[in-house]
């Protein structure tokens, strides 16, 4: 179906399902209960969590299969906020101009650093990216701000024009009339309470598209070229073939999806701020790539989830919520368990980050996904143990798995 | 692939179907609270939005501290600190009409895009009727707009650029620190009688909208006595090493140096100024001086002795005479053993102001808590005499100005009180040009 293998498509059902149910999927805790901090099925923070797989997606697309590390991707993110802002500001809060600006734009600003950055590789590819994106973050900061609005951010002020925009138009982005801060059910089953908000649909359907655009990159034979180079580029020029086309395009598409993810930030939020184009926005798409698994399909969304999941629950646990927890325990125990728990979690919860980071990366190379099939492997191998694997030939890993 | 055939039966039935799908949605939407987040009949949620990573924790921290002191004296507990002397007697220490305040926090790492995930965190989660925090402008102008897109109200933090309550005022949100227009009008006159009128200055400015706006008025308020601009030179936000910025001083004939520095900044700034002996010169005759406009105790204990003898403003100092200021020191120094900062005085202050409003108001909702806020006259809080102007949702009181004590007794009393600058002398109308562009809106109590 659509032009994929059985298998695949299998894969992407299963995507399309998971990505559909995320609302149910992530309140597993009745609401009232203590477990319910951990709950994460808020709009918001489901938002995020389909924006920023978008966003790991398309860096996959070129760290994954050329290998080439950028560590400037977050310019096009913030290139795409500003473009959606600007077109809410001279339009109307119709979210669709500013997306398919946001892309185009995106996708210039990819073609120009991309066509310098390309000419080298390795070490200094990534410098040259970071160096880039550092100069559009103190450009947005602080020189162009008549453009930017500097540190404060752009947003719309009820004064500006949105030639566009009718009368009884709402105030906050929508698609055609369809507001997408507004929920449209929020069912209470039993103790459980479900939110399912426009916004995330809207999301959630763009980035099941986003991965169906880049499975069908994985397995076309520009694929087969982009991974070729990441095997051996060296060998590649030999050959007589000129890889720089091909890493430059592998460049744009990865920036455009970067551009698409934050110009459905802007989308979801209008507003458009400098922070989200510093280096550390960089960084982060680097490591939720990586803790996923680079070079798989489902890996960096896992990622993605994973880190926004820390920033919004773990950094919210404070000390009066532990106590809350462990207020049965006698005095003693209870601030012994509350003094060590509270370096793990509130303001701490970089530490639990990157402790958790440092563990994937030295004991499952492969991040997330890696995790995953051996856990897999592990029954797989008790079914079949009586069958003789060794004299058959391993069969290639599955990409998407 | 399949082939797709079209039925009269089938159309009708797809039709009827996707009718149906579209109008279930509609069956679960009415509405059943007037505003976002009611609360229920016992207890109300406040969202403490503060900085608790980054260059701004250690106010955050300290904030975080004056909450949870504000909360404990709301819900009745220990001495009942500013309670005791706020000039409005409604509350009295059983929570917010009736319901227990219980409170979230959340890390916004001074970062707009990350303050904004945790206010909406609160507000979509957790059911904050009531948002407040923040420990850069830039911070709390975008949880500003957040709040009043989602229709609960913002307590503003320390926030001192004038953009807060300036071209970037909402109606839901409002500010009891003062701004740098205050500071600048606060800190002339002084300035006038300690280093007279005929003077040079030269500003370094950090370079986004705080700064921008402050260069800008203390520029005009000194110019204004007489003082002559000679260069205002920008530094990038991100630098630690001043020195080249600082050299060119020395030969520019200014013989004042503003810093329009805050936090690390104008701690290494400073220090650089110091160190390079700008303070040990006479250029025209007249002994070099340095102005911080904007103070706190932690950068005054960053910067060390460097800070004795500079001239700054502050909206409040816990060594004010006051009974406020007493009832709240005292209980701030018995919870956590040191005196509160400013920062931490302007947000327990807030969330006070806040159950103060929504008790007189006799309703959680935003649109009646605004309408009680504004133009409210209210004393006992530490800053004397305070008005909410209703036109731009701004306190205005009293500002301190004070300088770096020569021989500090301890690491508390780093800063010594000048001149209390009385409020009349900082009131500027509504349309000052530095104020001008914006619009409150009206005030939006969501759903």
């Amino acid at each position: 179906m659509l032009g994929l293998s059985k298998k695949d498509t299998r894969f992407l059902l299963i995507v399309i399902a998971l990505t559909l149910l995320t609302p149910i999927l992530l309140q597993p805790f009745p609401e009232g209960s203590g477990l319910a901090q951990f709950n994460a099925g808020y709009p918001d923070l489901m938002q995020r969590f389909a924006i920023f797989g978008i966003f790991a997606i398309g860096f996959n697309i070129l760290f994954g299969l050329t290998g080439y590390l950028s560590f400037g991707h977050a310019a096009f993110l913030g290139v795409g906020s500003y473009s959606v802002v600007w077109m809410y500001k001279l339009l109307s809060y119709n979210i669709l101009p500013g997306l398919i600006l946001a892309v185009i734009v995106s996708g210039i600003f990819a073609l120009a650093i991309g066509y310098i950055s390309l000419r080298r590789t390795g070490i200094y590819f990534s410098i040259l990216t970071l160096a880039f994106a550092q100069m559009s973050f103190n450009l947005a900061y602080s020189v162009l701000t008549p453009l930017t609005n500097g540190e404060t951010g752009l947003q719309v002020y009820t004064d500006d024009p949105q030639i566009l925009a009718g009368e009884n138009s709402p105030t906050s982005p929508h698609l055609f009339g369809i507001v997408m801060r507004d929920n449209f059910w929020q069912p209470s089953v039993g103790g459980w309470e479900f939110t399912f908000n426009y916004g995330y649909y809207f999301c959630a359907i763009v980035a099941i598209l986003a991965f169906y655009l880049s499975l069908r990159i994985f397995r076309s034979p520009f694929g087969m070229m982009l991974r070729a180079i990441k095997t051996n580029q060296t060998r590649l020029n030999y050959t007589g073939l000129h890889s720089r086309p091909y890493t430059l395009a592998a460049f744009v598409i990865s920036g455009m999806y970067a551009g698409l993810a934050g110009g459905l930030l802007a989308a979801m939020d209008p507003l458009a701020g400098a922070e989200r184009m510093q280096w550390t926005a960089s960084g982060e798409v680097v490591l939720m790539t990586i803790l996923g698994g680079a070079g798989t399909l489902m890996g960096p969304v896992l990622g993605a989830g994973f880190i926004k999941y820390f920033e919004n629950i773990f950094s919210k646990i404070n000390d009066s919520v532990l106590h809350g927890w462990f207020g049965w325990m006698p005095d003693g125990m209870e601030d012994a368990i509350i003094s060590v728990s509270h370096f793990f979690v509130g303001k701490s919860w970089h530490l639990t980050l990157g402790l958790l980071f440092m563990l994937v990366v030295i004991f499952l190379p492969g991040g997330l996904v890696e995790g995953g099939q051996r856990i897999a492997r592990m029954f797989r191998r008790k079914k079949t143990s009586d069958s003789d694997a060794e004299h058959h030939p391993k069969p290639a890993p599955h990409v998407g798995e | 692939m399949s082939k797709t055939t079209l039925t009269r039966r089938g159309m009708l039935r797809t039709g009827a179907a996707t009718g149906a799908g579209l109008a279930l949605p509609t069956i679960f939407t009415s509405g059943a609270s007037a505003f976002t987040n009611e609360p229920g009949d016992s207890e109300v949620v406040l969202g403490f939005n503060v900085p608790q990573t980054g260059p701004y924790a250690d106010e955050g921290a300290d904030e975080l501290r004056a909450y949870e002191l504000a909360v404990e004296h709301l819900n009745g507990g220990g001495d009942g600190g500013m309670l005791n002397t706020f000039s409005s007697k409604v509350l009295d220490g059983t929570g917010i009409l009736g319901r227990k305040v219980s409170y979230v926090t959340g890390d916004t790492q001074t970062k707009s895009d990350a303050a904004r995930a945790s206010a909406k965190s609160m507000i979509e989660k957790d059911g904050a009727i009531m948002i407040t925090g923040g420990s850069s402008s830039g911070v709390a102008v975008a949880v500003q707009g957040l709040c009043q897109e989602a229709g609960v109200i913002f307590m503003a933090g320390l926030t001192h650029s004038n953009d807060t309550t300036g071209k970037d005022k909402k109606a839901n949100g409002f500010r009891h620190f003062f701004n740098a227009y205050m500071s600048a009008a606060a800190l002339a006159p002084v300035l006038e009688k300690l280093y007279g009128t005929d003077r040079s200055a030269y500003h370094l400015t950090a370079d986004y909208t705080w700064g921008w706006t402050q260069q800008e008025s203390i520029a005009a308020a000194t110019e204004a006595m007489g003082w002559n601009t000679v260069n205002n030179v920008m530094t990038p936000l991100a630098s630690t090493d001043f020195s080249s910025y600082i050299a060119p001083v020395l030969n520019s004939g200014a013989d004042v140096l503003v810093l329009n520095h805050y936090g690390g900044n104008m701690v290494n700034s400073l220090t650089q100024a110091v160190q390079f002996g700008l303070r040990d010169k006479q250029v025209n005759g007249k002994n070099f001086e340095i102005v911080v406009p904007l103070y706190s105790e932690l950068m005054a204990k960053g910067a060390g002795e460097n800070i004795s003898g500079i001239v700054g403003s502050q909206n409040w100092d816990w060594k004010l005479e006051d009974e406020g200021t007493k009832a709240f020191v005292q209980s701030f120094g018995t919870k956590y053993g040191f005196p509160p900062s400013q920062a931490a005085h302007t947000c327990y202050a807030q969330t006070l102001i806040y159950a103060d409003a929504v008790t007189r108001a006799g309703s959680f909702n935003p649109c009646d808590v605004a309408a009680a806020l504004e133009g409210y006259e209210f004393d006992g809080l530490g800053n004397g005499p305070t008005l909410y102007r209703a036109d731009d949702h701004q306190c205005f009181k009293d500002v301190l100005v004070v300088r770096g004590a020569e021989n500090p007794e301890d690491e508390f009393h780093l800063v010594e009180i000048v001149e209390v600058t009385p409020v009349t002398q900082v009131t500027y109308p509504p349309d000052h040009p530095m104020f001008a562009g914006g619009d409150l809106g009206s005030c939006n109590p969501g759903a």
